[in-house]
């Protein structure tokens, strides 16, 4: 069962701007505590999307695979 | 009976739709309708060159009735609201066109205002009187920190702060002010660019160049006496001149409307872009919520399929099924400076796989520059 969001969004298929430019308009326009899902099948992602939570100061609360993509899950903290 | 199309926005997506659409619906088939607040189709790949100095605005605009097909008729009006229930689209002061089928191509809006004092402490080239204004600071500048970011996603032409920062240092050498002079560019994402390969092809040339490049920086307040800037990631850059890509929404009419959210996006599925929730309406381009480039040639892949899918509703037709179904496809120039260039060529499932810069890419760019007018808005090669 995947993880219940406020928001997901299906980035795949996105070279540009990417999944993670995707996931970081979804954070700003997003509420403290909302969970946010980004579906991505670019390998990159499963570098990019981890390191700029940590850096901005938000979760990351799944990373599910699935047949042929990933689906992150990230958090909202502040 | 004669059904009626109405096709809202005259950039590259509405005025390319309704030229495909005159084309291919039989005399007398459909009655079309474009309908732009100005009049006036612009390039706005140019404005980049504008603020450099490297083109002229008179090249950059021209009469959209010069770009039409005749059996278009071209409406100078604002939108005030769309009424999907009614069919109708009202007009600010010219009353109110009936539809039988809608095309939303209204594009971005730029929203200074989301970003306090982001007007006064900083520029950018993201319009025709931006650019010029840009065009005159650098003109008086004299040295120091030019920093060019990003205050907002999603943004027009992901490239442009790339290709900015490239062609500023090659303008600043030409004056003689790169030595007195640290460009640091200020990367969205933990790289040069978007794209993986074109960001290995991109970050080398940065260094070559003594353009610093600070990895996770997205732009979210700006102090204008401290010149100082402050980013969503927590961290603060000084500066003397700071470029920065304004952030965007979609247009007003298309939240005033109901048919988009906040950020005035447009739900649409991602290959037949027909509006979410909506019948007969049909949105393309940048007005669009799709995960994908906000860019020009978007539109220009992106209209033959709406096109397709309106004359099979009018001609009481199945669509075509390869003609019917955008499949991401996008191709776009990258300036990377001393007349140089790589191409960016893809879909929703091939990546780009860039050449090296090259001069015959830079060539190819300038010669798209100059063929844009008799090619794109007419549909030449899709």
């Amino acid at each position: 069962m995947p993880l219940p969001v406020q928001r997901e969004i299906d980035a795949r298929g996105s070279f540009c701007p990417g999944p993670l430019m995707e996931l970081i308009r979804a954070v700003r326009g997003s509420e403290v505590g909302d969970l946010i899902a980004v579906l991505s099948k670019d390998p990159g992602s499963r570098t990019d999307i981890p390191a700029w939570l940590k850096k901005a100061g938000h979760d990351l609360v799944a990373m599910e695979d699935e047949v042929g993509y990933t689906r992150f899950v990230a958090r909202k903290v502040r | 009976m004669t059904k009626d199309v109405v096709i809202v926005g005259g950039g590259v997506g509405g005025l390319l739709t309704a030229n495909l659409l005159a084309r291919k619906l039989l005399p007398g088939g459909a009655r079309i309708h474009l309908v732009d607040a100005t009049g006036m189709h612009v390039y706005q790949p140019g404005f980049l060159y504008v603020a450099l100095g490297l083109a002229n605005a008179r090249w950059l605009a021209r009469d959209t009735r010069s770009l039409l097909d005749r059996r278009v008729e071209l409406v100078v009006d604002r939108v005030g609201g769309i009424d999907t229930e009614a069919s109708r689209v009202h007009l600010e002061v010219g009353g109110s066109l009936p539809y039988d089928q809608l095309v939303i191509a209204t594009g971005c809006t730029l929203d200074y205002d989301a970003i306090p004092h982001l007007r006064e402490a900083s520029y950018t080239f993201y319009s025709l009187p931006d650019a010029q204004r840009l065009r005159e600071a650098l003109r008086n500048f004299r040295g120091g920190t030019l920093v060019i970011g990003v205050a907002g996603l999603p943004y027009k032409c992901p490239p442009a702060p790339v290709e900015f920062a490239f062609l500023v240092d090659e303008f600043l050498r030409r004056r003689g002010l790169r030595d007195r002079t640290a460009i640091r560019f200020l990367s969205p994402l933990n790289r040069a660019f978007t794209i993986e390969s074109a960001s290995k092809l991109v970050a080398p040339i940065f260094a070559k160049r003594g353009i610093e490049l600070d990895t996770f920086v997205n732009v979210e307040s700006v102090d204008p006496e401290r010149h100082e800037l402050s980013s969503l990631e927590g961290e603060t850059f000084k500066f003397d001149l700071a470029v920065l890509v304004p952030p965007h929404k979609g247009a007003d009419v298309a939240i005033t409307s109901g048919l988009a959210g906040p950020g005035g996006w447009l739900g649409v599925d991602r290959h037949t872009l027909r509006v979410t929730g909506a019948e007969n309406v049909y949105a393309l381009g940048d007005a669009t919520d799709l995960p994908i480039s906000k860019s020009g040639s978007t539109a220009h892949f992106e209209a033959p399929v709406v096109t397709e899918e309106i004359a099979a509703a009018i001609e009481g037709r199945s669509p075509d099924q390869v003609r019917s179904r955008y499949g991401g496809k996008v191709v776009c120039f990258l300036e990377t400076g001393r007349r140089q260039a790589t191409i960016l060529s893809f879909d929703y499932d091939h990546p780009p796989v860039p050449p090296r810069p090259s001069l015959l890419w830079h060539a190819a760019k300038w010669a798209f520059n100059r063929a844009y007018w008799y090619t794109v808005p007419q549909g030449r090669g899709v």
